[in-house]
This record gives C-alpha cells, structure tokens and sequence, in this order.
C-alpha cells in the first residue's frame, strides 16, 4: 500500500514549505494583504520563473512540468499553511484546470504557454445569488455574427480584478439551471469587460465583480459545444474544490501548531497551560480534525489525478470533492476558531497571526460551498433513488 | 501516493472471497452478520463449529509465520481477509483473542514449550482465549492491577487471587491470559506477571455482567487461589507489563477495513429506513446521513494512510488519531439510527427485551467510547505523544 507521499512528492512538498517560508512570512502577508491586488507582481514573477510553480500540472506538450494532482495538492497544503497571498490559486487550479478539462486544442496550445509565461487568470461563473452550483449562472451569452455576446455579471471571482484572462460561464436566455450554460475564455480586457474590487473580511484571498456589457467574442473563444457546458464546468469546480480543501489542510495544520507552540509559552498559575487537561484535549481534538482533513484530502487528490488523466477512480471525483471540502471546512473553522480561544485576550489581537487563519477560514469555506451544502450533495446522491421499502 | 492495493493483493481478495462463498452456507448460512459487538451471545455453538471450519480450510491466524501453522499474510492481505470476511457476512469470531493477542504474545515472548502447548489449540479453532486485564480498580489506569500470583513451593504451582472485570467469552473460554502482581510489595507497572490460566477449575468463578443491553457479552471473572502450572507464565515474574503492552501493539490495524464494512453494513440499513419512512426528505437529517458519509469514507482513507506507513516519520498521527475518531463516529451513527427510525425506535421487536438490530447498535455504541482506551485517554495520548504537551500528573 504506497498512500503516502513518494520521496519525489515529498521533495515538492519540503521545496515548496522552504520557499514559502523565505516569502510568505507574517510580514510579507499583511504587506500584500493590504493592497488591491492582493500580491506582490515581483514576486510572482520569482514564483513562475524560478519554481515554475505556475506550470506544475500542465502537460509537457504544452511546455508544463506534466506533474498530478497530488502534486499540486501537497504544494497547496503548504500555501494554505503559509496564508501564501498570490494568484495562484486563481491562475492554476481555476484558470489552468479550465482548459485542461474544457479547451479546445487550440485554445490549450494558444493559452497554456502564456500561463506558463506568467499570464495571470481566472474563473468567473458565480453570479449575484451567491449560490455555487449551476443556478449561479446569471451572465447571459447570444449568438451574433458568427461570434457571441456577452451580458451580466459575475460576483465573487476569486482575483477577478487583476486576472489577464477570464475563463467566463453564461447561459443562453430563458435557460435555467445545467441548461443552456456555455464557457468562453477570453481576455480580461477585451472590450465592454470592466471589473471592480471588491474588499474582502479575509483579506488574504481577492474577489472581484466582474461586468459584461455587450461584450462581443468570435466562435474561437467558446469552449466545448454552445449551451452544453454544464458538465465541463462542474468537473471544474470540483477539481477547485478539491484545490481549495488542500489549503484549508494547510491552515488547519498551521493553526494547531502555532496554537500548541503558545500554550507550551504561556504561564499561568504557576504551569505552562499546555499541562491544563481541558486545555490539551481541546488540542487532540484539533489533531483528530487536521489528521482525518489530511486523510480526506489525499484520497481526492488521487481521485482528482484520475479524473484529469484518466483512471477507473476518476469517476468519484465530485463525490471526493464534497466528502474533502465538508471535512475540511468544518475542520478549519473548528481549529481556527479554537485556537483563537486558547491563544486567550491576544488571539483577538491584531498583532497575532491566529486571526488571519480565522478570517481565511472563513472565506475558504463559503467558497464553492460550504459543509452543509456539500453533504446535501451528497445526501442526494445517497437518498434521492427510488423508495424503498421497509 | 495510490490508493489501490497490488495486483497480489487483489488476487488473495478473490481467493478469501471465494472460499468464504463457497464455505458460509447450509449450516452456517444462519450465523451471517450475526455475533458481533452487542450480539456476541447470539449462535455460539454454531460460531465454534465455524472456527473448526475455518481451521481446516487455513484461514485462522493467517497473519502467523508459517513454522507456527499460519500463512505469513502480509498486514494488507490481513486487512483484505477481514475485509472480505465481513463484506460475506462472516459471524463474530470466536477465537480472535487466541488469534489476535495470546498466540503473537506466545510467539514473541514464548518458551517453545508454551507454543507447542498452546499454538495448536489456536490454530485448531477448538481451544478459545480471553482475556484478563480490567480490574474494578484497574480500568483506565490498566497498571493498577490487584490480583495477586502467589508461587506455591508445596505444589510448585503459581496460586492467582483476584477479580477480574469486562471479560468477554469468559464463559466459552478454555483459557484465560492474566495480568496479576507476582510481587504484592509492588505498586504499578512493576512487580507484574503475565499468566495463562485454565478455566476449568474450581478456583475459577464467571459471573455474566447484564447491561443496558438486556444481554450479557461481558464477565466478571473471581480467581480463588486458582492454580496456574509453573511453566505457564510468559516472561519472567516482574515482566508481565512488558509482555502485556507488546500484546496491545500486535493486532493495531488489521482489523479497520473489516470493522467499516461492518460500519457501512449498518449505515446502509439507515438510509434504507430513512427512505421508507420519510425521515430522507428532512433536512436536518439528511445533514446529518451527508456527514456520516463523510466520516466514513475518510476513516478508510485514513485506514489506508495508516497501512502505508506514511505520516511523518515514525510517528503516525493517523494511527493515534483512530481510536478516537471510529469510535465517536459510530456513537454519533447510533443515535442517528435511532432519530432516522424516529417514534418506532422505542417500539421493541419483541417482549420482553428483544432489541432489534439498530436499537442494539444504538445502545452498544455508548461501550465504543469507553473500551480500549476512553476518549479522554486518548486525548491524552494524543496531547502528550504526538503534542508534546506536558503528562497528567500521577498520583
């Protein structure tokens, strides 16, 4: 049984904590949180040129490293362990994700390369109901000479207002639900796109509004066939559910070990109150959380690798996708929120680290749904069959 | 990083599945599914017979090494075979703590003349094991055991005192392994012996414990000056907590695909009801069906993480965490049968006191959080071995 980390993974992952640890400190987050992009270009640049980070799960054909999912997760992992303020996320696991499972040939050969040249982007399908599942798609898209046009708005599009290309759902009028949805990848300034930062609680993950008006696009930017998008997308999204929950691991982890690092500092009545029992349990049960999260996320890791290259497990992809992203947004929640707690009167501060992990939390579980939603997801796979009878 | 056993593997599944098939049916078609946690006293002649028939077929103790009559499985075909066994419905075994526990702690700690005495019965099926650690005064605090073994120069026999507690099989049991204090000047983990004793004899008293249950899967067992053979004790007087903690590591593992399927086996039976009786199109409980899905599945993805080897290093967090996580899952699974099963779950299948199955579950699963190590022991552990936050003081 080989469901651990190879040594090659093993090195990605350690390569990619050191990295981090040299760029993402404390300081380096709040400097970057705290502007409108929400990252630093120069570092970027350093993230695509010298870790080639960008490129790690395209293929070679396409000038990628052609490595997997459980790559990229053990690299997300560290990313969320680090608060990693970049557009990574956006660029890889929704911009990169989208061609892979959704371009043509050409839009791949065309796109891929620029991203691995640094182009930044982005998925935009959310709109203003805030739901994340196909009734989300408000943005509207009408045959027209040849080509389409685009109307509406999307909300919530992670770093929609600094993304260079826009991988963009809309459905046809009077269309509802998986119905009439289309994908067209376009670039973020092509005309009539205007998008607007939106400022965020956790400040470490950027969104955007991003505004179509009578944006027109030729039939070259449609991505699989007009109006039958639904399931191209959905793979999508669960493949960036899976990214996601990766991060939240990383927080997770994070949390606990800067949580137990405190309490074993931290003197009062005489002992370090790390040797308080309803302290300690309070900290095992962290562990339980972040260890079932780790296990959770390297199982959809491996149905996520299937699902892109092919494999028999391939076909549990949403169904992993749901099971990591419920557990692991749960898991964060509790871990941050408890940390908080035991860090006591500082873990309100604005000083101490905790509350960043508090607020990306947060923010990482109302993304692509939060648990409740996706155990209904899956409380409709396992109940919504035939009767039975008793 | 695969989430998939080898191709090996997969043909000894088949193999295991197969014999299962053809073997659990006339006779033992009855005992499947049956005589497990909270049934174990249900179809105990007809689970003898099918420790025999395992026997001949050479399918008990396979995880021993082959010189001792097993088949040298690997820890995965071990995990594979209880996975299959429970997938066929296998009934409660019999002889898992002779298999499990007396006859590895025989192989490690052993003289040859304890195997060649011991062994065999194991392997046959025909001589059956339990296992004398609780005490009333010793539960979670294992080492502070009281009875005594007293070595009597007149017989030349060890003379055991003391009371026993949480026994299961006591009364089917030819043997019983004991943990008793050959040094009565001792306090705690020092000073202890590790026995094995006949049950057969008139210093020996089992008294069946009735629990909330309504059934009795548990004993007390009294020791009177039993006697226990010069030779039959395992290491050396004062070595028995050594030998006794080498026991609890030998079985970790093997069993957790085994037990989720018998997990899932009950689960499913919960969402059958939930879709007949409505319950399915409740919202809270559906969150609730969603989130045992969830915790199920991770547990084998953990399950599978522990069999790797993975985890940092040599300390495996996802072993610690196991215990802990299955066992307040399923606690939580038996109070949703219950919500899921909703004004019917008091109704009885029948007078007095006859639990039907989820009802059972429902009422064991409250013992799940408590054997082998409580929740707050393992918080503990957790905290202290894999934390490092400071121990509990001791008194």
């Amino acid at each position: 049984m080989e469901f651990k980390f190879t040594e090659e993974q093993e090195m990605i992952r350690d390569t990619a904590a050191a990295f981090l640890g040299e760029v993402s400190s404390s300081e380096a987050v709040r400097t970057a949180m705290a502007t409108e992009a929400g990252y630093s270009p120069e570092l970027w640049t350093r993230v695509c040129e010298e870790m080639f980070w960008q490129a790690i799960h395209i293929p070679e054909e396409y000038g990628g490293m052609g490595l997997g999912y459980v790559e990229l997760v053990a690299m997300l992992e560290q990313m969320g362990s680090h608060l990693f303020c970049s557009p990574f996320y956006s660029t890889v696991c929704l911009g990169v994700n989208a061609l892979l499972v959704a371009g043509s040939e050409e839009q791949k050969a065309r796109y891929l390369p620029e991203i691995i040249g640094g182009t930044t982007a982005t998925l935009a399908y959310t709109g203003t109901s805030g739901r994340w599942d196909a009734s989300t798609v408000e943005a509207t898209c009408e045959p027209s000479d040849g080509g389409f046009v685009l109307n509406g708005t999307c909300r919530f599009v992670a770093d929609g207002h600094t993304a260079q290309l826009l991988v963009v759902a809309a459905r046809t009028p009077g269309t509802q639900g998986e119905e009439g949805i289309s994908l067209f990848v376009l670039p973020a300034d092509t005309a009539g796109v205007s998008t607007e930062w939106l400022p965020t609680m956790d400040q470490t993950r950027k969104q955007a509004q991003v505004n179509f008006d009578n944006v027109s696009v030729d039939a070259a930017a449609l991505m699989g066939a007009a109006g039958q998008a639904w399931p191209l997308l959905e793979k999508i999204i669960d493949l960036a559910t899976v990214a996601i929950a990766a991060d939240q691991v990383g927080g997770s982890q994070q949390v606990l070990d800067s949580t137990v690092e405190f309490l074993q500092e931290r003197v009062q009545f005489g002992r370090v109150i790390a040797s308080y029992q309803a302290v300690k349990h309070k900290a095992a049960d962290m562990m339980v959380k972040v260890e079932a999260a780790r296990s959770a996320i390297y199982y959809a890791a491996c149905v996520a690798d299937e699902a892109l290259k092919g494999g028999a497990l391939g076909a549990e992809l949403p169904e992993a996708a749901s099971i990591a992203k419920a557990w692991c947004s749960d898991a964060y929640f509790h871990n941050a929120g408890t940390g908080i707690q035991l860090h006591g009167g500082v873990g309100f501060t604005e000083e101490y680290d905790i509350q960043l992990f508090f607020k990306r939390a947060k923010s990482t579980e109302t993304f692509l749904g939060n648990g409740a939603y996706h155990r209904e997801r899956l409380a409709r796979q396992l109940l919504d069959g035939e009767e039975a009878v008793l | 990083m695969k989430l998939s056993f080898s191709a090996e593997d997969e043909q000894f599944r088949a193999e295991v599945a197969g014999w299962l098939n053809d073997n659990l049916c006339g006779e033992f078609e009855q005992t499947r599914g049956r005589g497990g946690p909270g049934d174990e006293h249900m179809f105990v002649e007809e689970r003898k017979a099918w420790e025999h028939r395992l026997a001949e077929g050479g399918w008990t103790c396979i995880g021993w090494p082959k010189e001792h009559g097993g088949r040298a499985a690997t820890v995965e075909q071990q995990v594979i075979y209880n996975e299959e066994y429970a997938r066929a419905g296998g009934p409660g075994r019999m002889g898992h703590i002779g298999e499990g526990l007396t006859g590895p702690t025989i192989i490690a700690f052993g003289t040859e003349g304890q195997k060649q005495r011991f062994l065999p019965g194991i392997l046959s099926g025909k001589e059956l094991w339990c296992q004398g650690y609780s005490e009333p005064s010793a539960g979670s605090d294992l080492a502070n055991v009281k009875t005594k073994a007293r070595f009597d120069e007149d017989s030349g026999q060890w003379k055991i005192s003391g009371q026993k507690v949480w026994t299961s099989l006591a009364h089917e049991s030819e043997y019983c392994f004991v943990i008793a204090r050959t040094d009565p000047d001792s306090v705690g983990q020092k000073g202890l012996g590790f026995f094995l004793v006949e049950m057969d004899q008139p210093g020996v008293d089992v008294r069946p414990i009735p629990q909330l249950t309504g059934t009795s899967e548990f004993n007390e067992v009294f020791f009177d000056d039993a006697v226990c053979g010069a030779d039959d004790i395992v290491g050396a007087p004062g070595e028995g907590w050594k030998v006794a903690m080498g026991l609890l590591g030998f079985e970790r593992g093997v069993s957790t695909l085994g037990q989720q399927m018998l997990f899932q086996n009950e689960f499913d039976e919960i969402i059958r009801v939930a879709k007949a009786n409505g319950a399915a199109r409740d919202p809270a409980i559906r969150q609730r069906i969603g989130d045992a899905h969830v915790g199920l599945r991770i547990m084998r993805a953990n399950s599978m993480r522990m069999l790797s080897g993975g985890g940092d290093g040599s300390l495996q967090k996802e072993a610690m965490i196991y215990k802990l996580y299955w066992a307040t899952w399923h606690r939580n699974l038996g109070k949703l049968a219950m919500d899921v099963l909703g004004a019917e779950s008091e109704i009885l299948e029948g007078k007095p006191y006859e639990l039907n199955r989820l009802q059972s579950m429902y009422l064991f699963t409250r013992s799940d959080t408590i054997y082998g190590g409580t929740n707050q022991i393992q918080r503990n552990i957790i905290a202290e071995r894999a934390l490092g936050m400071p121990r509990e003081p001791r008194g």
